[in-house]
């Protein structure tokens, strides 16, 4: 279990983290979210031990950072913001050098190399320096160093920052398959990766949390959770559509997109507007390209909470 | 297939000062001179150097005495300017690439880190002087030198540029620009210096300090220390003097990086 206690860091004036406390089990993968300058950052170092708190502590599989740092260090795979290394080694030295001084040794450290450099598919680049590489390239090393000691608690800062979508989505995938009996945190500003790998989301603004959720009910909170879209063949019967949708009692409200042809219902509470609506669709004729229903949409409910924490 | 399992990390024991931990960093930072040119630029300007100043402007051949002392006049002339180049990227570079995020979160310490660095200027500076060996060639060659004192003032030497390191490296943690740690850390050094010098403490006395307060000031000049060294008596008190100054500094940089290692 990693826990943040009273966790707090100012700068002169200025509150980069504010009072946070919360816990991580294994098996839980935490989104950390949050605009620019929320404090994850700053969050996620005073784990790493690399900021000192203010006030408050963070403490790593029963081991405070600020006493124990070691024993909290040793447990910990942090990947920091940017993925540093040292640019004029190569991958393996690199690796190496990371295996080493967290003390691995012999078999052991050869055994985890190769596993990290298969899984990462680092082969092809291992004896080229590090600065010469890809931004993929160095983060997928980055990413290595992280999980070569196979650790406990991993803590990833924007770990998909500038990948293609294909490494996208194999980070995703090596973060899936280890979810299972690790504590993952990753901080990241993409939406759609929090609803594809986590099961927990917390949403920082200001550096305190505002929301601290499943991706499932944070979708929920949206305006277009359940709500319908209609997009017609042509323009010709929005109006006349959109009024007559206004006038069902479990819509809430409409709005119309005139250049998409396309009217989106938004439901009154819990109300379910896809039958409603296709009766409707049925008795007016309405020729349609496309009806949907929506799950939600996390950038609104983001955009929603972050603005009212700054507020 | 699982990649993973649950297995928890097992490392040997890591004490503050655990020594194995030590040699990876100093092993990964002197590996990090030889990938760069640097390296190989600083090895050539200091032999240059020293063989110039010796054998040019220090009267080797005039002097007619099979000795060292031309060689090892200049050499804190040279460490004031060369030793500074080396000590500037030690934690500058660091902190400009961001990678002391990454040395500061492995399970190390931060006298482990501090140590396993400077360790390595260290080896490279001693790897440096040791290249200067055609000039003790050379005298055994043309005399019968004290070998004794040679030995003595090549121990002075490397105690020197350990000490001149461990200022470096104190400023080169608290400064992000290598320039500007390298230019404090040459007026530091060179203040260390002055304080041995006859000349200077003519000063001191003239401004009216009382001899002991003067006696103190020069006791802790570099070159005084050095000299006495260099003449062939290893005294225990100016070994310990370089040693003292050496773990001075390192504890500042210490203090210095648990202070700002994240500005």
């Amino acid at each position: 279990m990693i826990k943040a206690e009273h966790l707090t860091k100012t700068y002169g004036p200025l509150t980069a983290v504010d009072d946070l406390s919360f816990k991580v089990e294994p098996g839980e993968v935490l989104g950390f979210l949050g605009p620019n300058g929320a404090g994850k950052t700053t969050t996620m170092r005073m784990f790493a031990g690399f900021v000192p708190p203010t006030s408050g502590h963070a403490e790593i599989c029963g081991f405070r950072v600020d006493n124990d740092p070691i024993e909290a260090k040793r447990r910990l795979g942090y990947l920091p913001e940017g993925a540093p290394a040292y640019g004029e080694m190569t991958p393996r030295e690199f690796l190496e050098f990371v295996a080493a001084a967290r003390g691995l040794r012999g078999n052991d450290k050869q055994e985890k190399l190769n596993r990290v450099i298969t899984r990462l598919n680092l082969g092809p680049v291992l004896g080229q320096s590090i600065e010469t590489l890809s931004k993929g390239f160095k983060r997928r090393v980055g990413l290595a160093q992280a999980i070569i000691h196979d650790p406990p608690v991993l803590i990833l800062d924007e770990p998909t920052d500038g990948l293609d979508p294909n490494q996208k989505h194999e980070v995703r995938e090596l973060i899936a398959e280890m979810a299972s009996n690790k504590i993952i945190v990753i901080s990241t500003h993409i939406l759609e990766e929090v609803d594809a790998v986590c099961n927990r989301a917390v949403i920082v603004a200001s550096g305190k949390i505002v929301a601290d959720e499943t991706p499932g009910s944070l979708i929920r909170q949206s305006r277009y959770h359940n709500a319908v879209t209609l997009k017609f063949s042509n323009q010709d019967s929005l109006q006349d559509a959109g009024n007559t949708l206004r006038a069902v009692p479990a819509i809430a409200d409409i709005e119309i997109d005139v250049d998409a042809a396309a009217i989106t219902a938004l439901p009154r509470g819990e109300e379910a507007l896809l039958e409603p609506i296709g009766n409707l669709v049925q008795q007016h004729s309405w020729r349609l390209r496309e009806l949907k229903l929506e799950s939600g949409r996390l950038d609104e409910v983001f955009r929603r909470i972050t603005a009212a924490g700054t507020g | 297939m699982k990649f993973f399992g649950a297995s928890p990390p097992q490392a040997p024991g890591n004490t503050a000062l655990n020594m194995d931990v030590i040699k990876v960093i100093a092993a990964r930072e002197l590996r990090g001179y030889f990938a760069t040119p640097v390296a190989y630029v600083f090895l050539v300007i200091f032999l240059a150097m020293a063989g110039f100043l010796t054998f040019g402007f220090g009267g080797f051949y005039a002097r007619r005495q099979a000795d060292l002392q031309p060689f090892f006049g200049f050499h804190a002339w040279l460490y004031l300017f060369l030793v500074p180049a080396i000590a500037m990227r030690l934690w500058a570079e660091e902190r400009k690439s961001g990678s002391i995020e990454l040395l500061m979160t492995l399970p190390v310490t931060l006298w482990q880190a501090v140590l396993g660095k400077f360790l390595a200027a260290w080896g490279f500076t001693a790897v440096a002087l040791a290249l200067t060996f055609p000039v003790w060639i050379t005298v055994n060659y043309l005399g019968n030198p004290d070998n004794g004192v040679i030995f003595a003032a090549y121990l002075g030497s490397l105690l020197m540029a350990g000490g001149f390191l461990a200022i470096g490296s104190c400023i080169s943690a608290a400064n992000r620009n290598q320039v500007v740690a390298f230019i404090i850390t040459v007026v530091i050094c060179f203040g260390f210096m002055l304080l041995g010098f006859e000349p200077v403490l003519g000063l001191l006395a003239a401004a009216g300090l009382p001899q002991g307060l003067i006696d103190a000031i020069a006791g802790l000049s570099f070159l005084a220390h050095f000299q006495a060294i260099s003449k062939g008596v290893i005294d225990l008190r100016d070994v310990l003097y370089f040693l003292l100054v050496i773990a001075t500094w390192l504890y500042a940089t210490t203090i210095v990086l648990g202070m700002r290692k994240a500005d």
